[in-house]
């Protein structure tokens, strides 16, 4: 019976979710509790802070700049026909503050350092290093995880805040270099409609959040793969999906409880 | 323990984002408009505020001087009660009028403060007695409209 084949599927693709989802939280909190090790000798986060963060700036800085320049030339063809275009730094800053800087920085994280943390972690797994160190009495969570989750978490905000600082540097040599907007009028709009409270100490707080989901899911990914060649690519692309899905989501949430119209 | 330059490009790295946070904070954002002196607080009470919002900025003849800081309607009078925070320096006569402005016919609504000749200055926590509600385009075109109707009878 293909009907009873294919409840019997969706049931068992449900509870296998449910299973990880459980699996994830109890691993969140296990790296929380042997994070001590990763202050205590905190050589091991800059290490990781080096391979996560450092190699994610070219692609960080690379990326504001373009989107701080296309938000310029689309939003400068925009406000052109309302006659407002000394509204564009607003138009750019807010924009990227707000919602591109810490929702692209987070993406580009997940792709770029992400996926590294998974592949590494779930070859680590494979080549049974974790097991070894298990023999040990060192435990990898403490040795090996949690470095690179406070690596993650530190870095994104930091990411987040360069990409945002790029873009806006792309839109006023867009805007003001470029087209010939009013110097003056492109950044006292911009000061007067930023508000430091409500649109730049949020983004940080969003940036943070996706800093700990993006590197929850993908080290979890990585522990959790198949040790095989093929179980570690499928973890990597999972990683990757499922980070940027969650970073959107997690972004419509957030979204709705800090900017809800008043 | 022992220098490497892994930990230079960390430190720069950390130096980098707190410098863009800066950036972000005092160009691009109003952290350096911010109360950094001193400030002093003054109420006023308007029949509708329009489209003012609380951190909208307060002006007397153009210069920036504080900041909305709080707006709530009073229950008994129905009338908008704008709390406003403005720098000490400044300080305005009794007679002082209020009214909300816009920056441009589409833009920020924000307060304006013309002040009067009276010799007594406005202390910390007064309200302030001479307010002019904000300019509603819809009840001016009402207005007009009205008086169209009018007209033609």
């Amino acid at each position: 019976m293909p009907v009873v084949k294919s409840v019997r599927n969706i049931g068992h693709r449900v509870v296998e979710a449910i299973w990880r989802i459980g699996f994830a939280s109890h691993f969140f909190a296990l790296i929380l509790l042997n994070s001590g090790s990763s202050f205590r000798r905190f050589r091991l986060t800059v290490k990781e802070l080096f391979f996560t963060g450092v190699m994610s700036l070219i692609i960080i800085l690379v990326a504001g700049l373009f989107v701080g320049i296309v938000l310029g030339l689309q939003g400068y063809e925009v406000l052109k026909s309302y006659g407002s275009e000394s509204a564009l730094g607003t138009l750019v800053a807010l924009s990227l503050v707000r919602e591109l800087g810490p929702v692209l920085a987070a993406l580009l994280f997940a792709g770029r350092a992400g996926s590294a943390m998974t592949a590494e972690i779930g070859l680590m797994k494979a080549s049974e290093q974790l097991a070894a160190m298990d023999m040990m009495a060192v435990s990898p969570i403490a040795r090996v995880v949690a470095p690179r989750f406070w690596a993650g978490v530190i870095s994104m905000p930091i990411l987040a805040a360069i990409f945002s600082a790029m873009g806006v540097l792309g839109g006023y040599l867009v805007g003001v270099v470029y087209i010939g907007v009013d110097d003056g009028s492109f950044w006292s709009q911009m000061q007067a409609s930023v508000d430091f409270q409500h649109d730049i100490l949020n983004g940080v707080l969003k940036s943070f959040v996706f800093g700990v989901a993006v590197t929850v899911i993908s080290l979890f990914e990585g522990f959790d793969a198949p040790p095989t060649a093929e179980g570690v690519s499928r973890a990597t692309t999972r990683t990757v999906v499922q980070s940027s899905l969650i970073i959107l989501l997690l972004d419509v949430v957030l979204t709705a409880f800090m900017f809800r119209g008043n | 323990m022992e220098r490497t330059t892994l930990d230079l490009w960390v430190g720069a790295f950390v130096v980098a984002g707190v410098v863009a946070l800066a950036i972000l904070a005092f160009k691009v954002g109003n952290l350096s408009t911010y109360n950094a002196s001193e400030s002093y607080s003054l109420k006023a009470s308007f029949n509708n505020i329009g489209g003012l919002k609380a951190t909208a900025s307060v002006r007397s003849a153009g210069v920036l001087i504080g900041r909305v800081t709080e707006i709530k309607l009073n229950p008994e009078r129905y009338e908008a009660e704008v709390t406003m925070s403005i720098d000490k320096r400044y300080q305005f006569p009794k007679d002082t009028l209020v009214s909300i402005l816009t920056s441009g016919l589409l833009g920020e609504q924000y307060i304006g403060l013309k002040p009067g000749a009276d010799d007594e200055m406005l202390k910390n926590g007064d309200i302030v007695k001479q307010s002019r509600s904000a300019l509603v385009l819809e009840d001016l075109i009402g207005q007009v409209v009205a008086g169209k109707a009018e007209g033609a009878k």
